[in-house]
């Protein structure tokens, strides 16, 4: 094994590749969450992303039309979602894994033909002075626009949630959809509201994976990325801040892990393999162990369905 | 009349199956304080959300100061100057007080200014409050005044309280109508949903009186008994409880030093409680609610096992037993909440009965449930505690709140317990059921078993306990007979008023 094969520099910017679609799935099903509704189609949501992206990217030319049709095609996928769990009221739990079964299934059909193709990727950007820094500028400032905007988008969900009204209204109808329809809030319009926001963010995710991360489509390609996306949730104790710490924990320890096999690694491969879940989820368990602080966070009304009897 | 704030003409609301308002009028003056009186169901609480525009009337109309006055929504309402305090709180647990507040404005200034803004009016009316707090770690009573204080800071014309006193100590109370008579004195009119009698008779003003849905009387309290109101609320004369003479025979519940954590993160732990139950004898726990009166039933029941040698039963050690072995030995509880609790909402009332009876009444054989037995014994509740329903058939869902009351009480007494522990026997049913269920109680104890009724309606514990304690943060105070307690003697072993300054009245 020789370890000196693995650069830093290099390591730590395909950190920021690996775990973008993650954080943006992540942190799109935390404002779900945070409305009180639990969607289980991410994964679903994700692949349908990707293909969409592809195709559009393919026939266009344009990865960042790619991106913004993925981000439409989550957002309409997950308004499915919203109109059964919302005004029809169906189970939550059902709907979501059924979401994930129509993405997977819908996926394959739509993507068999691209299957193997190459398709044009983002740029990576050239920031002037950050992009030259030594060290630093490769790694942290030569990415192309899309991790950044992951970044962007959490940084927002934060200052949204903590300092505007409206994010007030969306924490407080979950924590207590009755309290909040009692106030006179209009609790099933900030849900479908939110279910949107998710969606797009997951389809944003699984156009990464399809066109900058891979970049080509191959069926199945999200393998668990949005069951992920959704454990890093719950284990970050519903916090933009440690949602960007889990996805970049488990992008990285993957990419580290493959480092390691490509060094020359023999034993365990399995075990390397399996780590970056194992550790992520360990880590985030340790976290939110902290009873004060911790797994109590949970959003009140998470994934009950509210029906106004009045 | 001119000096009409709110005028209700002939507002009629109806649901499939049952008119909840039928051609209601009633006026409300300026600054006065007026009572809503009536029965669970009489349709208070429908009217009072079409006030607050939750809920739009079928027929009718409203005239707020000669108005023409149809709010749409709540923001509506609260636009015209009508506020809120509701019975269920309609507070968020785990966002702050401030944010809480600002939750219920219309539109709410910036989070330094609206801190501010809630000491003063805290300071000014007597309810001190710290804006950063959790609302989920406060408690009943300073939970109320975040929503009184929401109210307040919009400058209400006319403030609606919807049973505002039940979660509330003595002291408490008294504070509060401190507070209403000072809003009143500064004009603004309170519209006072009750059904304590006595409370309105000491603040109301004016009082209405509904009974199923429509207006039945009009009264001026300070002039009308506390009696001839309840039988105008209730449409007949009802009987009170008697209790028969008798001594305390030998102790056969001894609880000793029970500590236990709490169940949850808003849950209350229980701290060394110790307490000797008796036979024939009625032993009432009061206290303000989320004081320990949940957690001491799960632990009584058997429901959350504590520590050997903390509870007793004839001198056996039943600390480690399940509720399965504590039934066994003739020591039965019947928990708070009749739906999902007590009862199984979408099972029939026999195997409802047969899911707490089957082993004392020999319903079950040899795993079998033998189910002839079962509904004799489910006709039996039924029959003997006046249950109103068409048959054992039913889901317990299908029962109004105060007959599947009688039917889960009704159920642990028909087995003929030697320990019964009920929590809030009488929520939620109407005089004349309490009263049955009060006397079945009394009548249990006279034949000789041990009675813990845990309650938060003092009147109750008064009238059927023999000696009275008070849960306080999972404590218990020291066990009174109740023939020698002042109503301001259990407010102080209840805790007294959590840290409130009487408001300063304006002369």
């Amino acid at each position: 094994m020789d370890l000196s094969n693995i650069n830093p520099i290099l390591l730590v910017a395909s950190i920021m590749i690996s775990a973008t679609p993650i954080l943006l799935a992540a942190i799109g099903e935390m404002v779900v969450e945070k409305s009180g509704v639990l969607n289980l189609g991410v994964e679903g949501m994700m692949i349908t992303g990707a293909v969409i992206g592809f195709i559009i990217a393919i026939n266009t030319g344009s990865p960042l039309l790619g991106f913004a049709t993925a981000a439409i095609a989550g957002a309409v996928l997950s308004l499915a979602f919203g109109v059964l769990t919302q005004i029809f009221l169906s189970n939550q739990v059902a709907t979501g894994l059924g979401l994930t079964l129509v993405g997977l299934g819908l996926s394959s059909l739509l993507g068999k033909p691209y299957e193997g193709q190459k398709t044009v990727t983002l740029p990576k950007l050239d920031i002037p002075i950050l992009s030259d820094l030594p060290v630093v500028g490769r790694m942290l400032f030569s990415h192309d626009i899309m991790v950044y905007v992951s970044l962007g988008i959490v940084v927002a969900v934060w200052a949204f949630l903590k300092h505007t009204r409206a994010g007030l209204i969306l924490r407080a109808v979950g924590e207590s959809h009755e309290s909040a329809h009692a106030l006179g809030y209009k609790v099933i319009r900030v849900r479908m509201l939110a279910i949107m926001f998710g969606g797009a963010c997951a389809g944003l995710g699984g156009a990464y994976l399809s066109l900058v991360r891979v970049p080509q489509w191959t069926e199945g390609m999200t393998a668990g990325a949005g069951w992920i996306a959704l454990a890093i949730v719950v284990f970050a104790s519903w916090r933009a801040g440690r949602v960007l710490v889990g996805a970049y924990l488990f992008g990285g320890i993957t990419v580290l892990q493959l480092n390691l096999q490509a060094a020359g690694m023999t034993w365990g491969v399995q075990y390397l393999s399996m780590s970056p879940y194992l550790i992520t989820i360990l880590v985030l368990v340790l976290i939110s162990s902290n009873r004060s602080r911790g797994s109590h966070n949970a959003p009140a009304n998470l994934g009950q369905t509210f029906h106004a009897t009045r | 009349m001119p000096d009409d704030l709110l005028r209700l003409d002939g507002l009629t609301k109806a649901y499939p199956g049952v008119v909840a308002n039928d051609d209601v009028s009633f006026d409300i003056r300026e600054g006065e304080i007026h009572a809503l009186l009536g029965e669970n169901g009489a349709g208070k609480s429908t009217l009072v959300k079409m006030i607050y525009g939750l809920v739009k009337p079928d027929k009718g109309s409203m005239t707020l100061r000669g108005k023409p006055y149809t709010p749409s929504e709540p923001s509506a309402a609260r636009q015209a100057g009508v506020a809120m305090v509701f019975q269920h709180f309609s507070l968020f647990d785990a966002l702050d007080v401030a944010e809480n507040v600002a939750l219920g404005m219309e539109n709410p200034p910036k989070p330094r200014d609206l801190a501010r803004q809630i000491r003063e009016v805290s300071e000014t009316y007597g309810l001190p409050l710290d804006p950063s707090r959790t609302v989920g770690t406060l408690s009943a009573g300073e939970r109320q005044r975040v929503e009184i204080i929401r109210c307040l800071l919009q400058d209400p014309k006319l403030l609606i309280m919807d049973e505002p006193t039940s979660v509330l100590t003595p002291q408490e109370v008294e504070i509060l109508f401190e507070t209403l008579r000072k809003l009143k004195s500064e004009g603004t009119a309170i519209l006072y949903i009750s059904h304590k009698l006595e409370e309105i008779r000491a603040l109301c003003d004016h009082a209405t009186i509904l009974r199923l849905g429509k207006k039945v009387a009009t009264c001026t309290p300070s002039e009308t008994t506390a009696r001839a109101m309840a039988e105008m609320m209730v449409g007949s004369s009802f009987a009170s409880p008697a209790a028969k003479a008798k001594t305390p025979g030998e102790g056969l519940l001894r609880v000793d030093n029970l500590t236990m954590p709490a169940p949850g993160a808003f849950g209350t732990p229980l701290r060394g409680i110790s307490f000797e139950l008796r036979a024939g004898e009625v032993l009432g726990f009061g206290g303000v609610a989320g004081n320990g009166q949940d957690e001491l039933l799960l632990a009584l029941s058997g429901e959350r096992t504590s520590q050997r040698g903390t509870i007793w039963v004839k001198g056996a050690d039943v600390s480690r037993d399940g509720p399965v072995e504590r039934r066994a030995v003739g020591f039965l509880t019947a928990p708070e909440e009749r739906l999902g609790h007590a009862a199984a909402p979408n099972m029939s009332l026999t195997e409802n009965a047969v899911l707490t009876a089957g082993r004392r009444q020999r319903l079950v054989n040899k795993g079998f449930i033998n189910w002839g037995r079962a509904d004799g014994f489910a006709q039996d509740v039924i029959k003997r505690f006046d249950v109103r329903t068409p048959g054992t058939h039913v889901a317990a869902r299908a029962l109004s709140g105060g007959n599947l009351q009688k039917f889960v009480i009704g159920r642990e007494v028909a087995q003929n317990p030697d320990i019964l522990v009920v929590n809030q026997p009488t929520w939620g049913v109407d005089a004349a059921a309490a009263a049955a269920i009060r006397q079945a109680l009394l009548d249990l104890a006279a034949q000789g078993a041990a009675i813990l009724v845990v309650s938060q309606d003092l009147d109750e514990l008064m009238e059927i306990a023999d000696r009275f304690g008070a849960l306080n943060e999972g404590r218990l105070s020291a066990l009174r007979p109740v023939a020698d307690l002042s109503i301001d003697e259990i407010g102080l072993m209840m805790g007294g008023a959590h840290d409130m300054e009487v408001a300063h009245v304006a002369e």
